[in-house]
């Protein structure tokens, strides 16, 4: 016979609203964590596929991710005649805003190194990568576009090819793949249309060069060798593929971590608040049954395990309630959210400690009740 | 053989001009299958005695004794009170005190479940129990779904599940009508002399006067010598045969 049990089935209708109302509290919490981890692979997204060992960027930065960077167009075949690269790629990236079918999409535009890269390690599941020096542009399905459709850019029309999936940027704004030259033309295009509306005199020239040259590493050869070798070159600085995904990480990503850690804290918080509420309640409740338990000669130990015993119930059930809503909700969020095991693990181990903890001060209370309470009529 | 005694008890609470003697020199012994009352004024030290033998609190000074073992002396306790209280006392109130989300049959298994009996055996000597007191039919009632007397005796039903030598009672037909009240001092008489169970009921009932074996009266915390009963009550007819 489970005492704690036989209390929840007296009163299951408030004890399963409870649950529910502190299982949303939950899912917030893990949706939290889900978002922080869904802008870190957002962020890395373009890191990591670019398929790159090195980064090669303007000297005194830390590269496109971090701040502006300009290299020379020439430095791509430098890098290239340095021993051991298997091959080097201009990188560039910008975001813009253009009207389509009567909407303004919003997409930032990577540049391709054509004719070497097509797009090939980006990861699309649909269509195919870039077949044609111009005109064509990859996009993530997120933007909503069709393959075959036309899109306009600056002033020229480019053909969905292809489309994949998690192509985002750190901002999360969904990805285009066109070639470096097309972009380079789109993004002069844009500029002097820009500069036309300003008067004479103001505004940024056209850009020069490349944010950056992404360099890949021959087969069998050392990367740190290679880096090495780069380090006469006066002009750029060399980052790693691990270096660049750290400054992306550190600059917007880290603020958002702590906010996002802040707004988690918070979060437990008053869940533990909740739980610690619910539970003393219930204890005050039953003063009159603990009491009678405790003239009965009832052990300590029976008391606090039933108190222990329903907080868990309580805390595990809204953990159901936030594992079942992650698993319908999520999907629809605007952004990503990456629920992945250890999420998981974590937030039924702090349901778990919330629950112990929420139930320090009910226990407190049952021990403090006296058994001749029972006496009192 | 005497199955509780106190000795020489005294408490007082307060201090000062607040100083209430509860218990004043209260020596008290009850044999086994004795059915003993306690009767007083409000105020009278009825209560503090109860606890104090009932093991609730300690006294000042004196000593008890249960089924011939000296538990406390000199008000200090020489055992784990409450593995005394588990096993060796009953206790029934002025209500019965029914658990309200238990049914009947789990209120009498929450005895067995303290004393860390489970299971099926538990549940037949509850079950046995229930039967023992006229309620089988009633095992799987709630507490609101029983009558007063029903309940006292489903609360009687619980205080005698571990079988103790001692079942104490704080005004357990108080609450009940003249009927009722009589059946519940019948069980008690037919369990102390059935079981060897002492009883020792604290009342203002003076209906209820002649189901008891001795009389003890108190008054400003002193207890006056026990007054032996004369002709005892017999047991009616709608209670089940043991």
């Amino acid at each position: 016979m489970n005492l704690a049990y036989l209390d929840l089935r007296h009163q299951l209708r408030r004890f399963v609203a409870t649950a529910f109302g502190l299982g949303l509290l939950f899912a917030i919490v893990l949706a939290m964590g889900g978002i922080y981890r869904g802008m870190v692979e957002d962020a890395v997204v373009l890191v990591e596929r670019s398929g790159a060992d090195l980064w090669l960027v303007q000297r005194g930065t830390r590269g496109p991710f971090a701040e502006r960077s300009t290299v020379p167009a020439v430095l791509e075949d430098r890098a290239r005649a340095v021993a051991g690269v298997a091959w080097a790629h201009p990188f560039s990236s910008f975001t813009l805003e253009p009207e389509h079918a009567g909407r303004s999409l919003r997409l930032t535009l990577v540049g391709l190194g054509w004719p070497d890269d097509r797009g090939a390690s980006i990861g699309v599941t649909r269509g195919r990568a870039l077949e044609r020096s111009r005109g064509e542009i990859v996009v993530d399905a997120s933007l909503g576009l069709a393959l075959g459709e036309t899109l306009t850019l600056g002033d020229d029309p480019y053909r969905v090819v292809g489309l994949g999936a998690g192509l985002v940027a750190s901002g999360g704004d969904p990805l285009g793949f066109v070639t470096h030259a097309d972009l380079e033309r789109i993004q002069s295009y844009l500029a002097a249309d820009a500069r036309r509306a300003l008067p004479p005199g103001d505004g940024d020239a056209a850009p020069s060069g490349p944010q950056a040259i992404l360099v890949r590493v021959a087969p069998g050869t050392s990367v740190a060798a290679v880096r090495g070798r780069f380090a006469s070159f006066t002009d750029v600085d060399v980052y790693s593929q691990s270096d660049e995904r750290s400054f992306l990480l550190e600059g917007v990503v880290d603020k958002a971590r702590r906010q996002i850690g802040l707004f988690r804290g918070l979060l437990a918080l008053v869940s533990g608040i909740v739980v610690s509420l619910v539970v003393f309640n219930m204890t005050v409740a039953k003063t009159r049954e603990i009491a009678l338990l405790k003239l009965m000669g009832a052990r300590t130990r029976l008391i606090v395990s039933m108190i222990v015993q329903q907080a868990l119930l309580l805390s595990v059930l809204a953990y159901g309630v936030a594992f079942a809503a992650s698993q319908v909700a999520f999907g629809l969020f605007p952004r990503r959210v990456v629920v992945g095991p250890e999420e998981l693990a974590g937030v039924f181990v702090l349901a778990v400690g919330i629950a112990l903890v929420a139930s320090l001060a009910a226990v407190r209370r049952a021990l403090q009740i006296p058994p001749t309470t029972i006496l009192a009529g | 053989m005497l199955a509780l005694r106190g000795e020489r008890l005294d408490k007082t609470y307060g201090a000062g001009d607040n100083r209430v003697v509860a218990l004043s020199d209260v020596t008290l012994g009850v044999e086994a299958g004795e059915v003993a009352a306690l009767l007083g004024p409000s105020g009278s030290g009825k209560s503090t005695l109860l606890t104090t033998l009932g093991l609730l609190q300690l006294p000042d000074r004196g000593s008890v004794w249960l089924a011939g073992r000296e538990v406390v002396v000199g008000g200090r306790a020489l055992a784990d009170l409450s593995a005394l209280r588990r096993s060796q006392i009953g206790f029934v109130f002025q209500k019965a005190n029914l658990v309200p989300f238990l049914s009947a049959l789990e209120n009498v298994m929450v005895a067995f479940e303290i004393n860390g009996q489970r299971g099926r055996v538990a549940r037949r000597h509850a079950l046995d129990l229930l039967g023992y007191l006229g309620l089988a039919d009633r095992a799987d009632h709630r507490p609101d779904e029983l009558s007063g007397g029903q309940q006292q005796r489903v609360a009687i039903a619980r205080a005698l599940a571990m079988s103790p030598p001692l079942v104490l009672a704080d005004e357990p037909t108080a609450a009940l009508d003249g009927a009722r009240s009589r059946d519940v001092m019948l069980l008690f008489r037919r369990i102390a002399h059935e079981r060897g169970t002492a009883v020792v009921v604290v009342t203002h009932d003076h209906r209820v006067l002649d189901a008891f074996d001795t009389v003890h009266e108190m008054e400003d915390g002193v207890l006056a010598p026990p007054r032996a009963q004369g002709r005892p009550l017999t047991t009616p007819a709608h209670l089940p045969p043991p």
